[in-house]
């Protein structure tokens, strides 16, 4: 048959080919009913049956998987789930459709819920009341075929994990990138598109798909396979490329020796990373320290919190960023409401200098902790100099206080953001004992795209080259004074503008863990 | 037999979604001697903290203001217990949702 192509979404990158599985819903077979009292055991040994099925699922399965299976056992134990099907029997239902209509409104509030990771559970209730549904009837689930792409409404979590994937993919007409099956598919590797309205097999026996760029072929012909499997080999040797450099020094093809940072926003995320794979932290957010509302964090819980990060690092530099609320991070009770234009308002150093109750805390707690290691302190949106002195002179006397007390403290380096573009074109007003460009506010400043305004998302782009020309400006201007320049934006985490950032002259990038391999990679790919 | 209650935010990214109501409940229940609800106000309606198919029902976003309530022999030991895992953030580690930089 002739190739057909079609596009929905991408929830799973990868590319899969393979035998095309067209799943069916079941139709529901005839059932003969008995008095209410055996239609109440017969859901009660189906509900049984049902959870040793999730028994022996969780047996093999890890991660995401279990704590899906866990949650699906939870609410199948739970007897307000089967309780309005148990009444419908007691009334004289047969137990299959008091089970099948109970439980269809209980997953219609799901799927009516706003929030998407709400509406997404609907397909854990769908799979758990599809497993004892077929049970009372008597039905086991056929399993797939290892390796097949399957076309369908939507897959039960449950049947991901019974399937053998390697080299299959998952093509949905409905689905949602934030289900759980998604999660699933990209924990494992597992291709998947979804959104794929109308698309039916229709006397088609093979697929491909690409799960990144959201593309479903139908009968792929020879040409299409070809570039597919190309993508797939250059995927596969990108990432065993990367993952080889991970605990190496980053270096680029010339010996050029690049620093390389993770950006840290909650202390949790250092457990099970290994510090050996950086040079240090570029960039801690203080922001979730700082819940919605209900009291801000005291010295003691802010300098434990620091003092763990300190010492996560094993004497690499850590830089932590002092509290950046306002633009789009609001806090209630600290940031101002109702501003005309937030982004261009009382946030950052603005925010934290009108509120010195709270900022001298904070500096306090960034003193004690500096103790046990390298730590450095960085200012956000620092306009013009005088901020980043009132700063100085906080921290300077919150060292003197501490110190008067008895309390171990010292003053760590201080240094800034540059993200403001009236600092950028001037750094050298400046006296920063380092400068670390946050690439995401410079670029929506530099461009005058807000970055919350989808309508001009694609304008806020770092690869502007005038946005491009201010890093390499202060990137150099760091080289002549002998200061420190690095990068924490997202930029620093994108491999496809490694290339451009270091071009510009930058030595340093701060990014998010998960992109510290393939940024590697790039580095050692430029010349 | 007393009565108790206490007020706390959840930070959690995704809110109260499946594993830290499964977590949640799970905790409830390992405390037998006492009657333990939720609510998002102060006025109700209070549900079964011991019921995950009801807390899931809630449907509690992040930064939502949870209440709990225990009564019986052990209602200090259940509170306690319960907002510990809320302010412990359910032992979820997540990074940040945002990347202001």
């Amino acid at each position: 048959m002739p190739q057909h192509e079609l596009t929905g979404h991408a929830a799973a990158p990868g590319i899969a080919a393979g035998v095309l599985v067209e799943l069916a819903e079941s139709r529901a077979a005839a059932r003969q009913a008995g008095s209410p009292a055996e239609e109440r055991a017969a859901l009660e040994a189906a509900i049984a049956a049902a959870l040793t099925d999730l028994a022996a699922l969780a047996a093999t399965a890890d991660g995401d998987g279990a704590g899906m299976l866990e949650f699906q056992t939870a609410m199948l134990e739970d007897e307000a789930l089967r309780e309005p099907a148990l009444e419908a029997i007691a009334a004289g239902a047969p137990a299959d459709i008091a089970w099948a209509e109970s439980l269809a409104a209980q997953t219609a509030e799901y799927e009516a819920a706003e929030d998407d990771y709400f509406r997404a559970r609907a397909s854990d209730l769908h799979d758990l009341a599809g497993r004892v549904a077929r049970h009372l009837r008597g039905e086991t689930e056929a399993a797939l075929p290892p390796g097949c792409v399957v076309l369908a409404d939507d897959l039960t979590p449950s049947r991901f994990l019974a399937t053998n994937w390697a080299g299959g993919g998952i093509a949905l007409r409905a689905g949602s990138k934030a289900s759980h099956v998604a999660m699933l598919a990209r924990a494992r590797g597992v291709p998947m598109v979804v959104g794929l309205a109308g698309a039916k097999a229709d006397g088609h026996t093979a697929a491909a798909l690409d799960g990144g760029a959201g593309v479903l072929w139908l009968s792929p012909d020879p040409a299409t396979l070809t570039r597919l499997n190309g993508v797939r080999a250059s995927a596969a040797q990108a990432a065993a490329d990367a993952a080889g450099l991970l605990y190496l020094p980053a270096r680029t093809a010339t010996g050029r020796r690049i620093a390389t940072h993770i950006n840290v926003a909650d202390p949790a995320e250092l457990d099970g990373l290994d510090p050996g794979m950086c040079d240090g932290i570029g960039l801690t957010r203080t922001e979730l320290l700082f819940p919605a509302s209900g009291g801000l964090p005291d010295e003691d819980r802010q300098y434990a919190v620091y003092r763990r990060i300190v010492e996560w690092a094993q004497g690499r530099p850590v830089t932590i960023r002092t509290l950046d609320a306002g633009g789009d991070k609001p806090i209630a009770g600290l940031t101002v409401d109702g501003e005309s234009n937030p982004f261009l308002g009382l946030r950052g150093v603005r925010l934290s200098l009108s509120r010195l109750e709270i900022f001298s805390v904070q500096l306090r707690a960034l003193a004690r902790a500096a103790v046990h290691g390298a730590l450095k302190i960085m200012v956000p949106m620092i306009t013009v100099p005088a901020e980043l002195e009132a700063t100085r002179a906080l921290l300077v006397q919150a060292v003197a206080d501490l110190t008067a007390a008895g309390i171990p403290a010292v003053a760590p380096p201080l240094g800034m953001m540059v993200e403001v573009p009236a600092a950028a074109l001037a750094p050298e007003q400046f006296d920063a004992a380092f400068y670390s460009i946050g690439s995401n506010d410079l670029t929506q400043y530099v461009t005058a795209s807000a970055r919350d305004i989808g309508s001009v998302a694609s304008l806020a782009d770092a690869r502007n080259p005038g946005v491009l020309r201010l890093i390499a400006e202060v990137a150099a201007y760091g080289k002549r004074a002998g200061r420190e320049v690095s990068l924490c934006g997202d930029a620093a985490g994108d491999p496809a503008l490694t290339g451009a950032l270091l071009t510009c002259g930058l030595e340093s990038l701060s990014m998010a863990p998960n992109a510290l391999p393939l940024v590697k990679a790039a580095i050692a790919r430029h010349r | 037999m007393s009565e108790l209650s206490a007020r706390i935010e959840i930070t959690n990214p995704t809110g109260l979604h499946a594993r830290p109501a499964v977590k949640l409940t799970k905790l409830a229940k390992t405390v037998p001697a006492a009657a333990v609800q939720v609510a998002l106000a102060e006025a109700g309606p209070w549900i079964d903290a011991k019921s995950v198919v009801k807390v899931m029902a809630m449907k509690a976003a992040r930064g939502t203001a949870m209440h709990f309530r225990a009564s019986g022999e052990q209602a200090q030991v259940a509170i306690d217990a319960l907002v510990d895992l809320v302010r412990r953030d359910f032992d979820e580690g997540h990074a940040g949702a945002d990347a202001t930089t």
